[in-house]
């Protein structure tokens, strides 16, 4: 069984991802009308080098309960929606997904908005991070610095979600 | 007493090392850690506002006290998704 929320070098299955959602909600509540998937692809240019691969390392206890925590929020804000969100780590090529988040709901705005918030707070709170391989060098590269309880931050995410 | 230390990403690259194991004082605070481990690798330094931290694979603060046999996670800024 495939579950909501994983870490791991394994490519991304979505229809696999997907299908962890189907049919979970109860017989009383609206059927679902929509599904929203998001696929995080590795880009051959970042901040004008030309990009060779990626490659990803995690913490993965912590990212895993970072994943779990952002799916609480966001049935928290969007009771209706139900999500699943995995990450890849090592080495990935140009084209490759390093993140798929799958997201049912009975309604398409919900979910759009519960998968736009999910790579949000990924982007805030997950211990991910990428090193880009490029012409004449490697970096890692460095975003935000993690805390989850940083209710601007989170707000902010919510906001992208709604815009 | 003793806990271990994990590095990521830049973090373990300056210290050259994923996992540390060190000794420290009873009731000693993560930030006590990693100020000594910033004067062991001065480039840590320039970190200190940026890092979060963990215990036990959970998020925790600079002034969060460590017990024996802890797990302390440094984590530079993240860039996942």
């Amino acid at each position: 069984m495939t579950p909501l929320f994983a870490i791991g070098a394994a490519p991304l299955e979505v229809d696999r991802i997907a299908a962890t959602l189907a049919g979970a909600a109860s017989d009383s509540a609206d059927s679902d009308g929509a599904v929203v998937t998001f696929l995080g692809l590795v880009r051959n240019h970042n901040m004008g080098r030309r990009v060779h691969y990626l490659e990803y390392e995690a913490y993965e206890p912590l990212a895993l309960k970072a994943f779990e925590r952002i799916g609480r929020e966001a049935a928290a804000r969007w009771p209706d929606a139900r999500l699943a969100l995995h990450h890849r780590v090592g080495r990935l090529e140009i084209g490759e997904a390093s993140i798929a988040i799958v997201v049912r709901s009975p309604h398409r705005g919900n979910a759009y908005a519960a998968c736009r918030y999910a790579i949000e707070r990924v982007k805030q709170i997950a211990p991910v991070w990428k090193r880009e391989f490029f012409d004449g060098g490697d970096v890692w590269v460095e975003g935000a610095t993690a805390n989850p309880d940083d209710e601007g931050a989170r707000a902010e995410a919510e906001r992208l979600a709604c815009a | 007493m003793r806990v271990t230390v994990r590095l990521f990403a830049r973090l373990r690259d300056i210290t050259g090392a994923a996992e540390l194991a060190r000794d420290t004082a009873p009731g000693a605070t993560i930030g006590e850690i990693w100020r000594d481990l910033a004067r062991e690798f001065p480039e840590l330094t320039g970190y200190e506002r940026s890092i979060s931290t963990a215990v036990n694979a959970d998020y925790a603060r600079m002034d969060t006290r460590v017990a024996e046999g802890d797990e302390i996670a440094f984590l530079p800024p993240v860039s996942g998704g």
